[in-house]
């Protein structure tokens, strides 16, 4: 194997990640940076223009108070938003993160509408609300309008601002000197042979949430359209656990209810289009089933009822057998036709119901819109097939699986900052480690905006960290870089080593493929830990079973093997996709109650239990190669 | 749904170091055969169908067909994205065709200046808790903080 080379960057703060709430930190510490003078590295294992869940763009911003009442609409506060949110996750969140996230969160709102970002809005010019908390966009440039801004703010800092793409990060590093802080991270180039090892003060870990962990539903060319993107490989948890962090709720996942196949999105055809939608002989599943969903009181008795219990109708409906959903698009085509009796006017309302409804699609699931295409239906004509998907871990949706973080000094309740070594707004159990986005657990329904804006507190505090720490320099020896170089590259080596033994390279009993391994973790997964392969069900025993083929997975991470780059960046998203399932099948084996039923049910304790509402949090020893399960009070704020 | 190259109109990006729709692609997918001077989609089944490659190849060499297992063969849809707006043509199985335009941003492309504007940070509002342009950006007067 030919020598790579290796590129030591040092730095300040060091952002991983350019996604959304990347390019929040971005924008942040370049404007914090400047005074102090300190230096800001992003790091990107895409390009940034259109890296993360937004790169094909979204329809809509779901998370905006308008609390000064520019809006069309529902002008709310942080107070309603927690209430909100704190229902949704059936009682248990962190509300003094959410509560961060939406005093917050409409300053980043703003600042897209002056960059370009094009909002709906009314002849006034309040921005155009679709739902409580959800304003309208046309978006199928927004990450390219929020990666300007971030590649803008970057370059005022010349020399001192750094953006560096196409580098998968497998690790962070620790200082040899002090073994609980992390002083950066290692990675190399998926485009040339080269380590790269980046020194930092503050650590700032964005690389989004977990797909493919579970086993999509699409096995052939589909395989990629997962709903939330294939290359989001649960990078930040899987780091944040090797460095003996704390995470939180990695049970909580989140099971999208989309349009069939091609995942197309649902809710401006509800909050927007108000559509109907059925089971398949035309009767009611949201409501079908009062009595299931009353053991979830109260929180199923509330406005709106949770996701997951949504979610769960839809799981009770399927078990009675008639399915198919149908989402009765056409039905609103009707209802146009019988309110407006002008015909020039419902001609205009039918037109712009069409615009709107195509638009959802190509501003962010473009297969949807080919698959209508393809079946040859018009909307408006005929209804589609609607479908709970695959099981996807983001802690900024409707769910809240991630870090067990630090909340703001003015908001956290004081029973909680025992669990963290230095107390910085954003800060993980982990001196030096900070996160943001998908990587914050108990703090769901962030969704774009929210991450963007933890993003940006994440990075005030991490420039305050750093400043606070001028005085700290990195101490990393030669050896242990050398041994993290070995590691990574360890795929590559044993597939040179062994490869020529078999006559096709692709079968060989000396190593896995990461394609494989990956498939080997999915079928644990989807068979034993809850996936739709059992209807989101599972049980103690079936976990236990789960545990224990998920040790020979881990065994064998030594046995990967890949042929060039690009199958060395899918071997350490593997190992990233292990870490995250082996914290979820503990999570779930620790959890004595089924919460949300409509995410992953218990068939042992099918029911909602408080005396169970508390976070069930995991930390790994990465030397002793043990896991730990522990408890973290729910403390509300509100 | 796929991504794929058009032999005929891939020039490969003569020139330059990498393609466009390398340089683009957020799952690495693209890569250059540089005998044939053709990229290609390396990993098919790992395409998200985000046209991220499509709306950037300066030949317009690229297109995406719908995922076989579960689209049956015909459709398509196809953009053409300006510096301010998109253009979208949808091509039912059965020929009928759909036009829909919609607007990308609403300023020019390169001129976002984010920090302009808002006063110079200072060392000593790194103890507070405002963010770049708050609270005036949001038409408040002040951040909420627990009661």
């Amino acid at each position: 194997m030919r020598e790579f080379a290796t590129e030591v960057v040092e730095t300040d703060v060091l952002i991983l990640g350019g996604g959304m709430a990347g390019c929040g930190a971005a924008v942040e510490a370049a404007y914090w940076a400047k005074p102090l003078g300190l230096k800001v590295t992003l790091v990107d294992k895409a390009a940034i223009d259109r890296s993360g869940p937004v790169a094909m763009g979204l329809s809509a911003i779901n998370t905006y108070m308008g609390m000064d009442g520019k809006v069309t609409s529902n002008s709310r506060m942080p107070e309603r938003f927690v209430e909100y949110v704190t229902n949704d996750q059936c009682g248990l969140t962190r509300q003094d993160l959410v509560y961060d996230v939406a005093r917050h969160v409409d300053s980043t709102v703003r600042h897209f509408d002056k960059w370009g970002l094009p909002i709906w809005k009314d002849d006034a010019g309040n921005y155009r609300k679709s739902g409580e908390w959800q304003v309208m966009i046309s978006g199928e440039s927004y990450k390219v309008v929020v990666a300007e801004a971030a590649k803008n703010a970057m370059a005022t800092l010349g020399d001192k601002g750094q953006i560096i793409e196409r580098v998968m990060i497998t690790h962070l590093l620790k200082d040899d000197k002090e073994p609980d802080r992390v002083c950066g991270a290692i990675g190399f180039s998926v485009r040339e042979e080269k380590i790269y090892v980046f020194k930092a003060k503050a650590t700032i870990a964005l690389m989004g949430g977990a797909v493919h962990v579970f086993r999509p539903r699409s096995q052939g060319e589909g395989f990629g359209r997962s709903w939330m993107p294939p290359f989001v490989s649960g990078s930040i948890y899987a780091l944040v656990l090797q460095a003996g962090g704390e995470l939180t709720q990695m049970d909580v996942t989140f099971v999208p209810p989309r349009f069939k196949d091609s995942y197309g999105p649902v809710g401006t055809f509800f909050l927007l289009f108000k559509t109907p939608a059925t089971n398949g002989y035309d009767g009611a599943y949201v409501g079908g089933y009062p009595s299931e969903l009353e053991k979830w009181a109260p929180y199923s008795n509330a406005k709106p009822c949770p996701t997951a219990l949504r979610n769960y109708e839809m799981i009770l409906c399927a078990k009675e057998g008639k399915t198919p959903f149908m989402m009765h698009t056409n039905k609103v085509a009707e209802r146009l036709k019988n309110e407006i009796t002008d015909p020039k006017a419902l001609k205009k309302a039918l037109r712009e119901f069409e615009n709107e409804a195509w638009e959802d699609f190509l501003d962010m699931t473009i297969a949807g819109a080919t698959n209508w295409a393809a079946h040859n239906v018009d909307p408006l004509e005929k209804p589609m097939e609607l479908q709970l998907s695959d099981t996807v871990f983001i802690g900024s949706h409707a769910c809240s699986c991630g870090s067990w973080t630090c909340g703001a000094e003015d908001l956290m309740p004081k029973e909680y900052a025992d669990a963290f070594p230095e107390q910085y707004n954003c800060m993980t159990t982990v001196k030096g480690l900070f996160t943001a986005g998908c990587g914050v657990g108990a703090c769901g329904h962030k969704f774009s905006s929210g991450s963007h804006v933890q993003g940006r507190i994440a990075a005030k505090s991490a420039l305050k960290y750093a400043n606070d720490k001028k005085g700290y320099t990195p101490t990393l020896s030669d050896a242990t870089i050398g041994k993290f170089k070995e590691t990574i590259l360890r795929p590559l080596a044993l597939y040179e080593e062994k490869c020529a033994y078999t006559v096709s390279p692709d079968v060989n009993p000396n190593y896995i493929s990461p394609h494989n391994f990956l498939f080997r973790l999915q079928k644990i997964m989807g068979e034993y830990v809850g996936g739709w392969e059992t209807l989101y069900g599972t049980n103690d025993k079936l976990l236990e079973v789960a545990l224990w083929k998920l040790a020979f997975c881990e065994e064998d991470i030594e046995k990967l093997a890949a042929k060039d780059l690009h199958e060395l960046m899918r071997a350490w998203e593997s190992v990233h996709r292990y870490y995250v399932g082996e914290a979820c099948a503990r999570t779930r084996l620790a959890r004595k109650e089924s919460r949300w039923p409509g995410y992953y049910y218990k068939f042992d304790y099918l029911k909602l239990d408080e005396a169970e509402k508390h976070f069930i949090n995991v930390k790994y020893d990465m030397d002793k190669k043990e896991w730990k399960v522990l408890e973290r009070p729910m403390i509300p704020i509100i | 749904m796929p991504s794929y190259v058009i032999t005929e109109k891939c020039d490969g990006c003569k020139g330059q170091d990498k393609t466009a729709c390398q340089y683009i692609c957020p799952n690495d997918l693209m890569i250059l055969d540089k005998d044939k001077m053709k990229a290609y989609n390396q990993e098919p089944q790992y395409c998200w169908e985000c046209y991220c490659c499509v709306k950037i190849c300066p030949q317009q060499a690229m297109d995406v067909r719908g995922y076989q297992d579960f689209m049956p063969l015909g459709a398509a849809s196809t953009p053409l994205r300006g510096s301010e707006d998109i253009m979208w043509t949808i091509t039912f199985r059965d020929g009928r065709i759909k036009r829909f335009k919609y607007p990308t941003r609403t300023t020019p492309e390169g001129s976002i200046k984010p920090l302009e504007g808002f006063s110079e940070a200072k060392v000593a509002d790194l103890a507070n808790q405002f963010l770049l342009g708050e609270p005036d950006i949001m038409g408040v007067k002040e951040l909420p903080t627990k009661k």
